[in-house]
Protein backbone atom coordinates (compact mmCIF):
# COMPACT_ATOMS: atom_id res chain seq x y z
CA UNK A 1 0.00 0.00 0.00
CA UNK A 2 2.78 2.52 1.27
CA UNK A 3 4.34 1.92 -2.12
CA UNK A 4 1.63 2.85 -4.34
CA UNK A 5 0.97 5.98 -2.28
CA UNK A 6 4.09 7.75 -2.19
CA UNK A 7 4.69 7.78 -5.84
CA UNK A 8 0.87 8.92 -6.26
CA UNK A 9 1.34 11.60 -3.57
CA UNK A 10 4.46 12.88 -4.78
CA UNK A 11 2.79 13.65 -8.02
CA UNK A 12 -0.37 15.20 -6.68
CA UNK A 13 1.85 17.70 -4.88
CA UNK A 14 3.52 18.80 -8.27
CA UNK A 15 0.11 19.06 -9.99
CA UNK A 16 -1.39 20.89 -6.91
CA UNK A 17 1.75 23.45 -7.36
CA UNK A 18 1.26 23.28 -11.11
CA UNK A 19 -2.16 24.20 -10.89
CA UNK A 20 -2.12 27.13 -8.50
CA UNK A 21 0.86 28.08 -10.55
CA UNK A 22 -1.14 28.54 -13.80
CA UNK A 23 -4.42 30.35 -11.90
CA UNK A 24 -2.53 32.59 -9.98
CA UNK A 25 0.21 33.69 -12.58
CA UNK A 26 -2.57 34.20 -15.14
CA UNK A 27 -0.13 32.49 -17.96
CA UNK A 28 -1.77 32.07 -21.39
CA UNK A 29 -3.06 28.77 -21.84
CA UNK A 30 -1.08 28.46 -24.67
CA UNK A 31 2.07 28.69 -22.88
CA UNK A 32 1.36 26.76 -20.12
CA UNK A 33 -2.25 25.13 -19.93
CA UNK A 34 -3.39 23.91 -16.14
CA UNK A 35 -3.70 20.62 -15.25
CA UNK A 36 -7.38 19.98 -15.51
CA UNK A 37 -7.21 21.67 -18.88
CA UNK A 38 -4.06 19.18 -19.70
CA UNK A 39 -7.15 16.42 -18.14
CA UNK A 40 -10.01 17.58 -20.02
CA UNK A 41 -8.27 17.05 -23.30
CA UNK A 42 -6.86 13.68 -22.17
CA UNK A 43 -10.89 12.76 -21.75
CA UNK A 44 -12.20 14.54 -24.62
CA UNK A 45 -9.39 13.23 -27.24
CA UNK A 46 -8.99 10.06 -25.68
CA UNK A 47 -10.29 8.16 -28.97
CA UNK A 48 -6.99 9.71 -30.78
CA UNK A 49 -5.13 9.28 -28.14
CA UNK A 50 -5.67 5.33 -28.28
CA UNK A 51 -6.03 5.73 -31.83
CA UNK A 52 -2.10 7.26 -32.05
CA UNK A 53 -1.05 5.22 -29.22
CA UNK A 54 -1.37 2.06 -31.16
CA UNK A 55 1.21 2.34 -33.91
CA UNK A 56 3.60 3.99 -30.98
CA UNK A 57 2.87 0.96 -28.93
CA UNK A 58 3.67 -1.54 -31.53
CA UNK A 59 6.90 0.32 -32.84
CA UNK A 60 8.42 0.50 -29.40
CA UNK A 61 7.78 -3.41 -28.63
CA UNK A 62 9.32 -4.68 -32.11
CA UNK A 63 12.19 -2.39 -31.61
CA UNK A 64 13.18 -3.65 -28.05
CA UNK A 65 12.56 -6.58 -28.68
CA UNK A 66 14.82 -6.29 -31.83
CA UNK A 67 17.46 -3.89 -29.82
CA UNK A 68 17.11 -6.85 -26.80
CA UNK A 69 18.15 -9.40 -30.11
CA UNK A 70 20.92 -7.50 -31.24
CA UNK A 71 22.15 -6.27 -28.00
CA UNK A 72 22.44 -9.60 -26.32
CA UNK A 73 24.49 -11.48 -29.21
CA UNK A 74 26.52 -8.04 -29.50
CA UNK A 75 27.43 -8.44 -25.58
CA UNK A 76 28.21 -12.22 -26.07
CA UNK A 77 30.03 -11.91 -28.99
CA UNK A 78 32.35 -8.75 -27.20
CA UNK A 79 32.57 -11.39 -24.48
CA UNK A 80 33.68 -14.10 -25.96
CA UNK A 81 36.16 -12.03 -28.39
CA UNK A 82 38.85 -9.90 -26.75
CA UNK A 83 39.71 -8.20 -30.65
CA UNK A 84 36.22 -7.99 -31.01
CA UNK A 85 35.93 -6.25 -27.61
CA UNK A 86 38.96 -3.74 -29.29
CA UNK A 87 37.57 -3.62 -32.35
CA UNK A 88 33.93 -2.60 -32.09
CA UNK A 89 33.57 -1.19 -28.51
CA UNK A 90 34.75 2.29 -29.92
CA UNK A 91 32.05 1.90 -32.80
CA UNK A 92 29.78 1.30 -30.58
CA UNK A 93 30.01 4.27 -27.93
CA UNK A 94 30.37 5.97 -31.40
CA UNK A 95 26.45 4.93 -32.38
CA UNK A 96 25.59 6.56 -29.30
CA UNK A 97 27.29 10.33 -30.16
CA UNK A 98 24.53 10.16 -33.54
CA UNK A 99 21.63 12.74 -33.08
CA UNK A 100 18.43 10.74 -33.42
CA UNK A 101 16.92 14.81 -34.81
CA UNK A 102 19.52 14.62 -37.32
CA UNK A 103 19.46 10.50 -38.28
CA UNK A 104 15.53 10.28 -38.39
CA UNK A 105 14.50 12.58 -41.21
CA UNK A 106 17.54 10.36 -43.07
CA UNK A 107 16.55 7.15 -42.65
CA UNK A 108 12.91 8.32 -43.90
CA UNK A 109 14.46 9.77 -47.17
CA UNK A 110 16.79 6.12 -47.43
CA UNK A 111 13.99 3.92 -46.06
CA UNK A 112 10.46 5.48 -46.77
CA UNK A 113 7.67 6.10 -44.38
CA UNK A 114 7.24 2.24 -43.40
CA UNK A 115 8.07 0.59 -40.07
CA UNK A 116 11.91 0.19 -40.48
CA UNK A 117 13.12 3.15 -40.04
CA UNK A 118 11.21 3.99 -36.46
CA UNK A 119 12.80 0.15 -35.37
CA UNK A 120 16.36 1.14 -36.59
CA UNK A 121 15.83 4.71 -34.75
CA UNK A 122 14.25 2.71 -31.67
CA UNK A 123 16.67 -0.04 -31.93
CA UNK A 124 19.43 2.14 -31.71
CA UNK A 125 18.86 4.21 -29.07
CA UNK A 126 17.97 0.70 -26.91
CA UNK A 127 20.69 -1.47 -27.76
CA UNK A 128 23.64 0.13 -26.18
CA UNK A 129 22.06 0.08 -22.20
CA UNK A 130 21.52 -3.54 -23.05
CA UNK A 131 24.97 -4.52 -24.57
CA UNK A 132 26.65 -2.57 -21.60
CA UNK A 133 24.92 -4.43 -19.03
CA UNK A 134 24.62 -7.42 -19.97
CA UNK A 135 28.20 -7.79 -21.13
CA UNK A 136 29.84 -6.76 -17.35
CA UNK A 137 27.19 -9.26 -15.81
CA UNK A 138 28.86 -11.77 -18.35
CA UNK A 139 32.38 -10.88 -16.80
CA UNK A 140 31.89 -10.20 -13.47
CA UNK A 141 31.32 -14.28 -12.93
CA UNK A 142 33.86 -14.76 -10.11
CA UNK A 143 37.11 -16.00 -11.31
CA UNK A 144 37.43 -19.06 -8.68
CA UNK A 145 34.03 -20.45 -10.36
CA UNK A 146 35.32 -20.64 -13.67
CA UNK A 147 38.61 -22.22 -12.11
CA UNK A 148 36.00 -24.69 -10.37
CA UNK A 149 34.65 -25.81 -13.51
CA UNK A 150 38.01 -25.81 -15.70
CA UNK A 151 38.72 -28.48 -13.32
CA UNK A 152 35.31 -30.24 -13.68
CA UNK A 153 36.72 -30.14 -17.17
CA UNK A 154 33.79 -27.88 -18.21
CA UNK A 155 34.37 -26.62 -21.75
CA UNK A 156 33.95 -22.84 -22.54
CA UNK A 157 30.55 -23.51 -24.05
CA UNK A 158 29.28 -25.19 -21.00
CA UNK A 159 30.68 -22.46 -18.81
CA UNK A 160 28.66 -20.31 -20.50
CA UNK A 161 25.16 -21.37 -20.53
CA UNK A 162 25.83 -23.09 -16.98
CA UNK A 163 27.06 -20.26 -15.42
CA UNK A 164 27.85 -16.98 -17.42
CA UNK A 165 24.73 -16.52 -19.17
CA UNK A 166 22.16 -16.74 -16.18
CA UNK A 167 24.21 -14.49 -14.20
CA UNK A 168 24.19 -11.87 -16.78
CA UNK A 169 20.31 -12.27 -16.51
CA UNK A 170 19.70 -9.41 -14.01
CA UNK A 171 22.17 -7.12 -16.15
CA UNK A 172 20.35 -7.82 -19.10
CA UNK A 173 17.28 -7.00 -17.22
CA UNK A 174 18.87 -3.86 -15.48
CA UNK A 175 19.36 -2.60 -19.63
CA UNK A 176 16.37 -3.33 -20.75
CA UNK A 177 14.42 -1.39 -17.99
CA UNK A 178 16.95 1.80 -19.41
CA UNK A 179 15.96 0.52 -23.16
CA UNK A 180 12.34 0.71 -22.57
CA UNK A 181 12.20 4.37 -20.94
CA UNK A 182 14.73 5.50 -23.84
CA UNK A 183 12.45 3.95 -26.07
CA UNK A 184 10.03 6.18 -26.01
CA UNK A 185 12.04 9.42 -26.38
CA UNK A 186 13.49 7.33 -29.81
CA UNK A 187 10.09 6.35 -31.35
CA UNK A 188 9.09 10.30 -30.82
CA UNK A 189 11.95 10.93 -32.60
CA UNK A 190 11.22 8.92 -35.26
CA UNK A 191 7.85 9.68 -35.91
CA UNK A 192 7.73 13.75 -36.33
CA UNK A 193 10.72 12.83 -38.97
CA UNK A 194 7.97 11.04 -40.77
CA UNK A 195 4.62 9.76 -40.00
CA UNK A 196 1.18 10.29 -40.53
CA UNK A 197 -0.11 8.51 -37.34
CA UNK A 198 1.41 7.52 -33.81
CA UNK A 199 1.94 9.64 -30.92
CA UNK A 200 5.06 11.34 -32.15
CA UNK A 201 3.36 12.61 -34.93
CA UNK A 202 0.16 13.79 -33.11
CA UNK A 203 2.63 15.59 -30.67
CA UNK A 204 4.10 17.19 -33.86
CA UNK A 205 0.68 18.09 -35.11
CA UNK A 206 -0.63 19.50 -32.01
CA UNK A 207 2.34 21.84 -30.97
CA UNK A 208 2.48 23.35 -34.73
CA UNK A 209 -1.61 24.11 -34.13
CA UNK A 210 -0.66 25.40 -30.87
CA UNK A 211 -2.56 22.80 -29.02
CA UNK A 212 -0.69 23.19 -26.08
CA UNK A 213 -3.24 21.40 -23.60
CA UNK A 214 -3.74 18.25 -26.28
CA UNK A 215 0.14 17.84 -26.47
CA UNK A 216 0.28 17.72 -22.61
CA UNK A 217 -1.84 15.15 -22.90
CA UNK A 218 0.05 13.29 -25.36
CA UNK A 219 3.00 13.63 -23.07
CA UNK A 220 0.88 12.24 -20.24
CA UNK A 221 0.33 9.34 -22.17
CA UNK A 222 3.72 8.34 -23.46
CA UNK A 223 5.05 8.68 -20.06
CA UNK A 224 2.24 6.32 -18.68
CA UNK A 225 3.06 4.10 -21.52
CA UNK A 226 6.82 4.29 -20.01
CA UNK A 227 5.96 3.36 -16.71
CA UNK A 228 3.64 0.80 -17.65
CA UNK A 229 6.37 -1.03 -19.96
CA UNK A 230 9.44 -0.42 -16.61
CA UNK A 231 6.47 -1.87 -14.54
CA UNK A 232 6.05 -4.82 -16.43
CA UNK A 233 9.72 -5.40 -17.02
CA UNK A 234 10.20 -5.32 -13.18
CA UNK A 235 7.34 -7.70 -12.51
CA UNK A 236 9.01 -10.08 -15.55
CA UNK A 237 12.37 -9.83 -13.69
CA UNK A 238 10.82 -10.89 -10.47
CA UNK A 239 9.10 -14.11 -11.87
CA UNK A 240 12.29 -14.97 -13.61
CA UNK A 241 14.70 -14.57 -11.57
CA UNK A 242 13.52 -15.16 -8.10
CA UNK A 243 16.94 -15.63 -6.52
CA UNK A 244 17.92 -12.16 -7.01
CA UNK A 245 14.85 -10.31 -4.79
CA UNK A 246 15.16 -13.46 -2.24
CA UNK A 247 18.83 -13.14 -1.66
CA UNK A 248 18.44 -9.41 -1.06
CA UNK A 249 15.41 -10.21 1.10
CA UNK A 250 17.15 -12.71 3.32
CA UNK A 251 20.17 -11.45 5.83
CA UNK A 252 22.86 -13.75 5.09
CA UNK A 253 26.32 -14.56 6.35
CA UNK B 1 50.18 -40.33 -6.12
CA UNK B 2 51.28 -36.84 -6.67
CA UNK B 3 54.70 -35.87 -7.23
CA UNK B 4 56.30 -31.74 -6.78
CA UNK B 5 59.44 -31.40 -7.43
CA UNK B 6 61.57 -28.41 -7.19
CA UNK B 7 58.93 -26.34 -8.42
CA UNK B 8 59.00 -21.86 -8.18
CA UNK B 9 56.62 -19.67 -8.92
CA UNK B 10 56.64 -16.29 -9.37
CA UNK B 11 54.32 -13.72 -10.24
CA UNK B 12 54.55 -10.15 -12.40
CA UNK B 13 54.00 -7.51 -9.99
CA UNK B 14 51.28 -5.19 -10.36
CA UNK B 15 51.78 -1.94 -12.78
CA UNK B 16 55.35 -2.25 -12.47
CA UNK B 17 55.53 -3.17 -8.76
CA UNK B 18 58.03 -6.07 -7.47
CA UNK B 19 57.56 -8.96 -8.61
CA UNK B 20 55.81 -11.78 -6.08
CA UNK B 21 57.92 -15.09 -5.25
CA UNK B 22 54.81 -17.06 -4.22
CA UNK B 23 56.61 -20.55 -4.02
CA UNK B 24 60.39 -21.40 -4.31
CA UNK B 25 62.16 -24.79 -4.74
CA UNK B 26 59.12 -26.46 -3.32
CA UNK B 27 58.52 -30.58 -3.26
CA UNK B 28 55.91 -32.50 -1.80
CA UNK B 29 54.85 -36.20 -2.41
CA UNK B 30 51.19 -37.28 -1.41
CA UNK B 31 50.65 -41.04 -2.02
CA UNK B 32 47.29 -42.21 -2.86
CA UNK B 33 44.22 -41.83 -0.53
CA UNK B 34 46.30 -39.93 1.57
CA UNK B 35 45.14 -36.59 3.27
CA UNK B 36 47.99 -33.72 3.25
CA UNK B 37 47.03 -31.13 5.11
CA UNK B 38 49.09 -28.33 4.23
CA UNK B 39 49.45 -25.09 6.47
CA UNK B 40 51.41 -21.83 6.76
CA UNK B 41 50.76 -17.83 7.05
CA UNK B 42 48.29 -15.83 4.68
CA UNK B 43 49.60 -15.26 1.54
CA UNK B 44 52.33 -18.13 1.66
CA UNK B 45 51.45 -19.29 -1.70
CA UNK B 46 49.36 -22.20 -0.23
CA UNK B 47 46.36 -21.05 -2.82
CA UNK B 48 49.13 -21.45 -5.69
CA UNK B 49 50.17 -25.11 -4.63
CA UNK B 50 46.03 -26.02 -5.06
CA UNK B 51 46.33 -24.45 -8.66
CA UNK B 52 49.04 -26.20 -9.94
CA UNK B 53 48.19 -29.58 -8.86
CA UNK B 54 44.66 -28.98 -10.41
CA UNK B 55 46.64 -28.05 -13.54
CA UNK B 56 45.33 -24.29 -13.34
CA UNK B 57 48.56 -22.80 -13.43
CA UNK B 58 52.32 -23.91 -14.81
CA UNK B 59 55.16 -23.95 -13.02
CA UNK B 60 58.05 -21.34 -14.06
CA UNK B 61 60.24 -24.41 -12.74
CA UNK B 62 60.23 -27.55 -11.78
CA UNK B 63 57.25 -29.75 -12.22
CA UNK B 64 54.43 -31.10 -11.32
CA UNK B 65 53.00 -34.34 -11.41
CA UNK B 66 48.86 -35.18 -10.45
CA UNK B 67 46.32 -37.53 -11.41
CA UNK B 68 42.71 -34.82 -12.33
CA UNK B 69 42.13 -33.07 -9.51
CA UNK B 70 38.65 -31.18 -8.56
CA UNK B 71 38.98 -28.12 -6.50
CA UNK B 72 36.72 -26.70 -3.63
CA UNK B 73 37.49 -23.08 -3.49
CA UNK B 74 37.31 -21.39 0.02
CA UNK B 75 33.53 -19.50 -0.77
CA UNK B 76 31.37 -21.94 -1.55
CA UNK B 77 30.20 -20.46 -4.71
CA UNK B 78 27.26 -22.39 -5.71
CA UNK B 79 24.71 -21.07 -7.88
CA UNK B 80 21.72 -19.10 -6.74
CA UNK B 81 19.61 -20.31 -9.39
CA UNK B 82 19.99 -24.00 -8.63
CA UNK B 83 19.01 -26.06 -6.04
CA UNK B 84 21.10 -27.81 -3.50
CA UNK B 85 20.30 -31.02 -5.59
CA UNK B 86 21.64 -29.11 -8.99
CA UNK B 87 24.31 -27.09 -7.29
CA UNK B 88 25.87 -30.73 -6.14
CA UNK B 89 25.46 -32.27 -9.25
CA UNK B 90 26.59 -29.51 -11.40
CA UNK B 91 29.93 -31.57 -12.75
CA UNK B 92 27.78 -34.40 -13.51
CA UNK B 93 26.03 -31.86 -16.07
CA UNK B 94 29.03 -30.60 -17.14
CA UNK B 95 30.11 -34.37 -17.86
CA UNK B 96 26.62 -34.78 -19.92
CA UNK B 97 24.58 -36.67 -17.56
CA UNK B 98 20.92 -35.76 -18.24
CA UNK B 99 19.41 -33.84 -15.76
CA UNK B 100 17.36 -36.46 -13.92
CA UNK B 101 20.18 -38.72 -14.28
CA UNK B 102 22.41 -36.61 -12.32
CA UNK B 103 19.72 -35.56 -9.12
CA UNK B 104 18.98 -39.24 -8.86
CA UNK B 105 22.97 -40.28 -8.99
CA UNK B 106 23.24 -37.26 -6.21
CA UNK B 107 20.60 -38.13 -4.43
CA UNK B 108 21.53 -41.00 -2.18
CA UNK B 109 24.43 -38.49 -0.93
CA UNK B 110 22.75 -36.30 0.01
CA UNK B 111 21.18 -38.67 2.96
CA UNK B 112 24.47 -40.08 3.52
CA UNK B 113 25.62 -35.88 3.99
CA UNK B 114 22.55 -35.07 6.15
CA UNK B 115 21.49 -33.09 3.84
CA UNK B 116 17.93 -35.09 3.29
CA UNK B 117 14.91 -32.50 2.98
CA UNK B 118 17.37 -30.09 1.62
CA UNK B 119 17.08 -30.97 -2.21
CA UNK B 120 15.12 -28.58 -3.34
CA UNK B 121 16.51 -25.75 -1.01
CA UNK B 122 18.32 -22.14 -2.68
CA UNK B 123 21.46 -21.67 -1.57
CA UNK B 124 20.53 -18.60 0.65
CA UNK B 125 18.01 -20.97 2.72
CA UNK B 126 20.75 -23.20 4.14
CA UNK B 127 23.32 -23.03 6.51
CA UNK B 128 27.11 -21.74 6.16
CA UNK B 129 27.52 -25.49 7.09
CA UNK B 130 24.90 -26.94 4.69
CA UNK B 131 26.38 -25.27 1.83
CA UNK B 132 29.69 -26.65 3.01
CA UNK B 133 28.75 -29.64 3.19
CA UNK B 134 26.62 -29.23 -0.90
CA UNK B 135 30.10 -27.85 -2.31
CA UNK B 136 31.95 -30.33 -0.61
CA UNK B 137 29.84 -32.70 -2.44
CA UNK B 138 29.56 -30.97 -5.94
CA UNK B 139 33.42 -31.61 -6.02
CA UNK B 140 33.53 -35.38 -4.65
CA UNK B 141 30.61 -35.99 -7.29
CA UNK B 142 33.41 -34.99 -10.15
CA UNK B 143 34.98 -37.85 -9.95
CA UNK B 144 38.38 -37.09 -9.84
CA UNK B 145 41.02 -39.48 -8.09
CA UNK B 146 42.44 -36.18 -6.38
CA UNK B 147 40.40 -32.85 -4.33
CA UNK B 148 42.10 -30.02 -3.81
CA UNK B 149 40.25 -28.19 -0.59
CA UNK B 150 41.22 -24.45 -0.15
CA UNK B 151 40.81 -23.31 3.21
CA UNK B 152 37.11 -25.17 2.63
CA UNK B 153 35.51 -24.04 6.50
CA UNK B 154 37.52 -20.60 6.45
CA UNK B 155 34.09 -18.65 6.18
CA UNK B 156 32.27 -20.68 8.85
CA UNK B 157 31.92 -19.60 12.69
CA UNK B 158 34.14 -21.46 15.29
CA UNK B 159 31.16 -23.98 16.37
CA UNK B 160 29.95 -24.89 12.57
CA UNK B 161 33.41 -25.53 11.86
CA UNK B 162 34.56 -27.83 14.60
CA UNK B 163 31.55 -29.70 13.73
CA UNK B 164 32.03 -29.48 10.40
CA UNK B 165 35.50 -30.68 10.73
CA UNK B 166 34.31 -33.65 12.41
CA UNK B 167 32.10 -34.54 9.49
CA UNK B 168 34.75 -34.03 6.70
CA UNK B 169 37.29 -36.18 8.67
CA UNK B 170 33.83 -38.83 9.00
CA UNK B 171 33.23 -38.25 5.14
CA UNK B 172 36.72 -38.78 3.81
CA UNK B 173 37.59 -42.28 5.84
CA UNK B 174 34.33 -43.45 4.59
CA UNK B 175 35.38 -41.80 0.74
CA UNK B 176 39.10 -42.51 0.44
CA UNK B 177 40.42 -39.88 -1.77
CA UNK B 178 43.80 -38.16 -2.42
CA UNK B 179 43.27 -35.02 -0.62
CA UNK B 180 45.18 -32.38 -0.55
CA UNK B 181 44.02 -29.66 2.16
CA UNK B 182 44.83 -26.36 2.65
CA UNK B 183 44.27 -24.43 5.76
CA UNK B 184 45.65 -21.79 7.95
CA UNK B 185 44.28 -23.45 11.09
CA UNK B 186 46.94 -25.68 12.80
CA UNK B 187 44.27 -27.67 14.58
CA UNK B 188 42.39 -28.10 12.01
CA UNK B 189 45.41 -29.80 9.85
CA UNK B 190 46.23 -32.05 12.69
CA UNK B 191 42.54 -33.59 12.80
CA UNK B 192 41.93 -33.86 9.38
CA UNK B 193 45.84 -34.48 8.14
CA UNK B 194 47.33 -37.90 7.62
CA UNK B 195 50.51 -35.29 7.31
CA UNK B 196 50.68 -32.01 7.94
CA UNK B 197 52.96 -30.07 6.01
CA UNK B 198 53.97 -26.64 7.24
CA UNK B 199 55.23 -24.16 4.51
CA UNK B 200 57.55 -21.13 5.22
CA UNK B 201 56.09 -17.25 4.86
CA UNK B 202 56.26 -15.98 1.21
CA UNK B 203 58.37 -17.74 -1.08
CA UNK B 204 56.72 -21.07 0.07
CA UNK B 205 58.71 -23.97 0.85
CA UNK B 206 58.24 -26.65 2.81
CA UNK B 207 60.19 -26.22 6.58
CA UNK B 208 58.36 -29.24 8.43
CA UNK B 209 56.53 -32.64 7.31
CA UNK B 210 55.16 -34.04 10.17
CA UNK B 211 53.25 -37.49 10.18
CA UNK B 212 50.02 -37.64 12.35
CA UNK B 213 50.02 -41.19 13.64
CA UNK B 214 46.56 -40.60 16.40
CA UNK B 215 43.88 -42.91 15.52
CA UNK B 216 40.54 -41.11 14.40
CA UNK B 217 38.33 -39.79 15.09
CA UNK B 218 40.64 -37.33 16.93
CA UNK B 219 39.62 -35.09 19.54
CA UNK B 220 41.26 -31.88 19.78
CA UNK B 221 41.98 -32.76 23.20
CA UNK B 222 43.73 -35.71 22.42
CA UNK B 223 46.96 -35.37 23.82
CA UNK B 224 48.68 -36.91 20.42
CA UNK B 225 46.63 -34.03 18.43
CA UNK B 226 47.81 -30.83 21.42
CA UNK B 227 51.35 -32.38 20.70
CA UNK B 228 51.25 -32.20 17.33
CA UNK B 229 49.59 -29.33 17.24
CA UNK B 230 52.54 -27.47 18.76
CA UNK B 231 55.21 -28.94 16.66
CA UNK B 232 53.55 -28.14 14.09
CA UNK B 233 53.45 -23.86 15.28
CA UNK B 234 56.74 -24.40 16.24
CA UNK B 235 57.58 -25.27 12.90
CA UNK B 236 55.23 -22.10 11.88
CA UNK B 237 57.75 -19.74 14.28
CA UNK B 238 54.69 -19.26 16.88
CA UNK B 239 55.45 -20.23 20.42
CA UNK B 240 53.19 -22.42 21.03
Amino acid sequence: MRRWLLPVLAILILLGIWELYVTLSGVDSLVLPSPHAVLSALIDDRGTLWDNLKPTAAEILCGIALAALIGVLSAVLLHFSGMARRALYPPLVASQAIPIVILAPLLVVWLGFGLLPKLIVIALVCFFPIVVTTLSGLQAVDPDLIKLLRTFDSSRRQTFWRVELPSALPGLFAGAKLAAVLSVVGAVFAEQAGSSSGLGNLLEVTVANLETAEAFATVFVLAAFAILLFALLTLAERRALPWVYRQRETPTR
Amino acid sequence: MIQIEGVSRTFAGRRGGEPVEALRNLSLTVADDQTVAVVGASGCGKTTLLELICGLQRPDAGTVYSPPAALMPQRDLLLPWLSALDNAGLALRVAGFARQRARDQVQPWFERFGLSGFEQARPYELSGGMRQRVAFLRTLLAGKPVLALDEPFAALDALTRAEMQGWLSQALAEERRTVVLVTHDVEEAVLLGDRVVVLSPRPGRVVADIAVAARRPRQRTDAAVVELRARALAALGVPA
